[in-house]
């Protein structure tokens, strides 16, 4: 399997998601904002597409678009609580104009398939480089933040009265969800974000660890979830992003019958 | 002339369009327990974000211990209502431990000497067993144990509690004001407590801020829950009722119950 350079660059590529995965998918279910790095692969999605249409990487759109969104969505936050008709108008809209941009490639159908379900045996040796330096610099900004985005995330309003920026860390942290979200959407696609970002981090929740050790443990599941689902693609010659979503369902069940187990 | 831990100077505070605090001022001295009541929309909270220098106030100003307020830098413990549950199983010990040094920047360590604080704090609430527990698995009055151990963390001199006894069943109302009050004593802090019933602080505040229409009147509780008083604070007729030992405060006509209080009970 590991003689072939596409194998070994997917299984890279899955190892560098999986770190940006498991901590700031942590972070995204403590604070119950599960949804947002699927609603942002979806904005996510019109800007890949749209850098596909003016010749430039599908990641270099896809993350800028993100971030922007991320960033917005941390201004806005007060305002969008509640208004999921408006959402789900903005994420049609997302999508419906990554749509319209891949109608105008030539190689649309391709294109289309691997911007919402992956295609990590694609990915180039070259792009390692961008995934490691998104990746470092994801998990580095993190970890600067993470002490008062932990206790903004617990309590928001003695974090407040403690001095905590609240909206600049809701910025900050969904800028980061944007940079995750256009890394994991490399190896799942688009649609499938959510299973390795926040099935993994859920499960380490659903465990009882804490927080150190709980974004520690949200990335070895993740790294189990990519390495074994490009593992079974490998045997089955079935898509990767299937076994993933499949082992992520699995992670959870399984930490829930733990949980459960435990009497927790 | 010993230093307020509290003074308002002609405090005006608006919240949504609306002002809450209408040109309010009083002194709270050190070391008191002072009950905050009023109805829903009184300035309860408003009052609180005024004192921990997070709203601006239209007019006047607030002055904590002599100085001006600013955020962050406040020697104020504040308690927030638990309005929402914590996400996944984190355990008490954890939501605690997230308070201290909460707004450095940097990995959420604990090193030896922040777990010892935090232990320490666990146990003058008598919650250090909770603490283990995930807090979704706690009931009210559990939870607001941490949240009294959490307010307690970095040893502040004044506690802001906001509706501390909201969703507590009456004995357990008792306690915890038992608890804070005696907290509150040990370490000589000044208390400000807010409530929509003084029934369970009866026989431990030293005095009551009443807040309605904006105005608030400081005082004893035989000063400020009376019917002269409170008629005119609220800016129309209200009657205080004293019925089988019970205390009501109901509107002009006998229509609405503002407020009840048992004065049965003085003694702690």
């Amino acid at each position: 399997m590991f003689a072939y350079e596409f194998m070994r660059t997917a299984f890279v590529a899955a190892f560098l998601a999986a770190f940006v995965c498991g901590p700031v998918g942590w972070f995204l279910v403590l604070r119950g904002q599960s949804f947002a790095s699927h609603a942002l692969s979806h904005v996510g999605f019109a800007g890949a597409a749209a850098a596909l249409l003016w010749g430039q990487p599908a990641l270099l759109g896809f993350g800028l678009s993100a971030v922007v969104s991320g960033m917005g969505m941390g201004v806005a936050s007060d305002r969008v609580v509640g208004r999921d008709v408006m959402i789900g108008l903005v994420l049609s809209l997302a999508m419906g104009t990554g749509a319209l941009c891949l109608h105008f490639l030539t190689r649309s159908a391709g294109a289309a398939t691997a911007l919402l379900f992956g295609d990590i045996l694609g990915i180039s040796p070259s792009s390692l480089y961008w995934l490691a330096a998104l990746a470092v610099g994801c998990v580095a900004a993190l970890a600067v933040i993470s002490r008062p985005l932990l206790f903004a995330s617990l309590q928001p309003e003695v974090a407040e009265a403690r001095g905590v920026n609240l909206r600049l860390l809701d910025v900050l942290f969904l800028a980061l969800v944007g940079i995750a979200s256009a890394m994991c959407s490399q190896i799942t696609g688009v649609l499938l974000v959510f299973t390795l970002m926040v099935a993994p981090a859920a499960a380490s929740l659903r465990l009882g660890f804490g927080p150190m050790s709980g974004m520690g443990v949200a990335f070895c599941l993740a790294l189990i979830e990519a390495w074994g689902g490009l593992y079974l693609s490998w045997l089955t010659d079935c898509p990767a992003s299937f076994w993933i979503a499949l082992l992520g369902s699995v992670v959870f069940a399984s930490a829930n019958g733990v949980a459960h187990l435990r009497g927790r | 002339m010993m230093t307020p831990a509290i003074k308002a100077e002609q405090l005006s505070v608006s919240y949504g369009g609306r002002r809450v605090l209408d040109q309010v001022s009083f002194a709270i001295p050190p070391g008191s327990f002072v009950a905050v009541l009023g109805g829903n929309g009184a300035g309860k909270t408003s009052l609180f974000r005024a004192i921990m220098g997070l709203s601006t106030p239209e007019r006047g100003s607030v002055l904590v211990e002599g100085q001006p307020v600013g955020r962050g830098r406040m020697p104020v413990g504040y308690m927030p209502q638990m309005r929402r549950m914590v996400a996944g199983q984190i355990s008490g010990w954890h939501m605690v431990a997230a308070a201290l040094q909460g707004r450095a920047w940097g990995l959420p360590w604990c090193s030896a000497h922040a777990r010892a604080e935090v232990d320490a704090a666990l146990d003058a609430v008598d919650a250090r067993e909770l603490a283990a527990r995930p807090v979704m698995s706690l009931s009210g009055g559990e939870r607001q144990r941490l949240l009294l151990a959490q307010a307690m963390l970095d040893h502040p001199r004044i506690l802001l509690l906001d509706e501390p006894l909201a969703s507590l069943d009456p004995a357990r109302m008792r306690e915890t004001t038992r608890r804070i009050y005696d907290l509150a004593r040990q370490r000589g802090l000044t208390v400000l407590f807010s409530t929509h019933d003084i029934n369970p602080l009866m026989g431990f505040m030293d005095s009551v801020l009443y807040l309605a229409h904006g105005k608030a009147l400081l005082g004893s509780v035989d000063d400020v829950m009376t019917t002269p008083a409170l008629s005119a604070l609220y800016g129309a007729p209200v009657e205080v009722v004293r019925a089988n030992g019970r205390l009501f405060v109901v509107a002009d006509g006998g229509g609405d119950t503002l407020h009840c209080c048992d004065c049965a009970e003085h003694t702690r």
